[in-house]
């Protein structure tokens, strides 16, 4: 026992304190910055990327299908296309994941939640989600662990994963919905009781990412039932996630 | 003719060399050499024909052997071979799924990724006999499966483990459109691993030798992913017996080396790291002493909560003798990887297919005496930790040595014509195998992939015969296998 307790001592504590302005390395790669004058023919690059996420005329970059690889960027050297380490990248609209020219993060983050009273009256204090791996590749779900971690510690802000979706406020969906998963899914959110919310995490969730040219999937869940959060990434980083959970239910 | 081509890892083979034998020779031959299949697939070869594919690991020497047999548009069934080598099961049950052309008397002939709802399980009767279903989705932030446990009381009889939910169609997207970012999606905690397979195919196939320095920072990547999700491992086990303490600090353990990866190259777990022809990142000096003083800490770290949970007799009551899969089994079912050096077999693909470094390094092969419980795979976590930090400090300090060597090599060549390449990369649960292959115009006309997990599934099942069904999450853990992986 004591050699337990020495460890704790030597461990010290290791939380982030302000999650909402914690710093984030300058290689991570998050909120894209164009600016097609500073390239010729941007057009060049069209093929370089992997989801069709980046397309012209105008010059724009699509977060919910960017895998943030950084293809593109490897490619145009001029400036033209850059990755920011800037992370808050979610937003509960579809359409606002499309980037275009000259946005800046700042301006992205003042509009991309919309903050509905309804939600915050009832989910700010706590939130209990259930995930749902819809054929996802293990990136995404590991990041979700990881939010429940000793660094990240989602459980101090009331937000907490769920064995069970009788006990949750909603779902988690990371992956691109296979055909053989769509049933479970659509069962699992029917026993979430009311009122409950949907968020798509990662890349595959909100497009199909990589895999959106597959046979195998069957994605209409996703028509079926509103979506209240789309969370970019491939694989989501802890602080998004957190951070736009708590920028939705306004904590 | 001979029966098998030799070839090695990541070289190219063309495939009018591979020979072409009825079934009923390549099955003899198969049971005569008595080796360890890394691949059997077929393809379709067109007339309604179909060619088998087998490929063997000679693992003392290093050798892979090839052959095929070819089925007409008539022949549907053959002996199966599970019956003499039970290692084959899941690949002939695959093969019969995608094919329909039936193995006669395998023991085991059930779907393997799709059919669910025709699923027939084992049904077990007696008084006290109950089953206890699991999955798709389970409690925790995992990947979906469905376990159906056959119990007397407490006791676990047998477990019957159901994939298929992540079933994405990788091998045809990848002739589709094959990219890095595919790859490294098949399974997101192997990313290195599945990446350095599939742009070594990708760089056989196309003639390009990669630089030195580009080898290097894969492999010391590859290491940090090994380091990374065995300390993470670590840390699950912990958890799942309760033992908080463990599960926080390996975490947070964790953590440091992930967001190393994440300064080398802009993602924690390394996605973006590896390219065909090389690697996109370089890894400075200043990031190299950094990343050098890391790892002393996690080592420091490891070490002293892996020596504080040993000596704590609760924590080795639920390890020792828990799920445990004999030496004997773990050879006769075939488990590769981690499941397999845990239960003392010798299978490592980075030392029984080593590239020049593993002996310029001098890195060397140290057999781990396990008894394969859940203690021994903790331990064996342990040890290969330590031997990654060991592995990765070497080849950083190697790497100081080629500050001016570029990283990227063009790849501007065609893919070769008719070939047939194999290459295998020694992830952290053990021997990713890619194979592809090519059409007379130089396209990609099968990419077959194969997890460490395809084979260790089915030693999950037999680690939790005859353990209380509360052990089954703490088993699970110690095995740590791959759904996407296995589901492709």
């Amino acid at each position: 026992m004591f050699d337990t307790l020495k460890s704790r001592i030597y461990q010290g504590q290791q939380f982030i304190k302000d999650i909402p302005n914690a710093p984030m390395r300058s290689q991570f790669r998050g909120f894209p910055i164009l600016d097609s004058t500073k390239c010729e023919k941007p057009e060049q690059y069209a093929n370089v990327c992997p989801t069709g996420a980046l397309n012209f005329e105008p010059l724009s970059i699509d977060m919910g299908k960017c895998t943030f690889c950084g293809a593109c960027k490897n490619l145009c050297k001029d400036g033209a296309i850059e990755f920011s380490n800037y992370y808050k990248l979610a937003s509960t609209s579809r359409e606002k994941l499309v980037i275009t020219e000259g946005m800046t993060p700042e301006e992205y983050e003042k509009t991309a939640i919309e903050v509905k009273k309804e939600i915050t009256s009832v989910f700010s204090r706590s939130l209990k989600l259930r995930q749902v791996s819809a054929a996802g590749c293990n990136g995404c779900e590991m990041e979700l662990n990881a939010c429940s971690n000793a660094n990240f510690d989602m459980g101090r802000f009331g937000i907490d994963f769920v064995a069970s979706p009788r006990h949750a406020d909603g779902i988690v969906i990371t992956g691109p919905i296979s055909d053989n998963m769509a049933y479970a899914l659509e069962n699992c959110y029917n026993s979430v009781p009311n009122p409950k919310i949907v968020i798509l995490c990662g890349a595959c969730a909100i497009s199909g990412g990589v895999f959106q040219d597959s046979t195998e999937l069957n994605r209409e869940f996703l028509e079926k039932y509103p979506i209240d959060l789309y969370i970019p990434g491939c694989p989501i980083h802890p602080l998004t996630f957190i951070n736009a959970i708590l920028g939705y239910i306004k904590k | 003719m001979e029966h098998w081509i030799k070839t090695k890892n990541n070289t190219k083979l063309n495939l009018s060399d591979i020979p072409s034998l009825s079934i009923s020779d390549l099955r003899c031959s198969i049971i005569e050499q008595n080796k360890r299949p890394i691949g059997f697939f077929g393809k379709d070869w067109g007339n309604g024909e179909t060619r088998l594919f087998v490929v063997l690991a000679d693992d003392d020497n290093g050798d892979l052997l090839v052959s095929s047999a070819l089925f007409s548009a008539d022949e549907k069934s053959y002996e199966s071979i599970t019956q003499d080598i039970p290692s084959f099961h899941i690949f002939e049950r695959e093969f019969y799924e995608q094919f329909g052309i039936k193995p006669l008397n395998h023991p085991w002939l059930k779907p393997v990724r799709k059919n669910q709802n025709e699923y027939e399980f084992f049904d077990m009767k007696g008084e006290e006999v109950h089953q206890v279903a699991v999955g798709p989705i389970h409690a925790g932030v995992i990947e979906p499966g469905h376990f159906r446990f056959m119990c007397n009381g407490e006791n676990v009889y047998h477990l019957e483990i159901m994939l298929g939910y992540q079933h994405r169609g990788v091998e045809d997207l990848m002739l589709k459109r094959p990219s890095n970012q595919l790859a490294e999606s098949i399974c997101g905690d192997s990313v290195i691993a599945y990446n350095t397979a599939y742009s070594q195919v990708m760089e056989t196939l196309r003639g390009i030798e990669i630089s030195d320095k580009a080898k290097l920072i894969r492999k010391a990547a590859l290491e940090m992913e090994r380091a990374a999700i065995q300390i993470g491992d670590m840390g699950a086990i912990a958890g799942d017996i309760a033992y908080s303490m463990g599960a926080a600090v390996f975490g947070v353990t964790r953590t440091l080396i992930i967001n190393t990866m994440l300064e080398w190259s802009g993602s924690r777990f390394g996605r973006g790291l590896i390219n065909v022809g090389g690697v996109n990142f370089d890894i400075s000096e200043d990031e190299i002493t950094s990343t050098l003083k890391t790892l002393d800490k996690v080592g420091k770290d490891v070490d002293r909560m892996t020596q504080t949970m040993l000596k704590n007799s609760t924590v080795m009551s639920r390890l020792e003798k828990t799920g445990t899969v004999s030496f004997e089994r773990a050879k006769e079912i075939g488990l590769v990887g981690m499941a397999a050096k845990a239960s003392g077999v010798d299978l490592d693909s980075r030392f029984d297919f080593p590239d020049k470094w593993m002996h310029e390094l001098g890195f060397e092969k140290k057999y781990f005496k396990g008894v394969g419980d859940v203690n021994s795979r903790f331990k064996l976590r342990y040890k290969e930790i330590k031997e990654s930090l060991s592995m990765i400090r070497k080849i950083l300090n190697k790497l100081k040595e080629y500050k001016n060597e570029p990283i990227l090599t063009s790849t501007d060549n065609e893919l070769a014509k008719d070939a047939f390449v194999i290459s295998i990369t020694e992830g952290w649960r053990g021997e990713v195998v890619h194979i592809a292959m090519t059409d007379s115009e130089g396209r990609l006309s099968k990419y077959k992939i194969k997890d460490p997990s395809f084979n260790n599934w089915y030693g999950l099942a037999l680690a939790v015969r005859n353990n209380g069904v509360s052990d089954f999450p703490l088993c699970n853990k110690s095995f740590n296998l791959s759904y996407s992986g296995n589901d492709l």
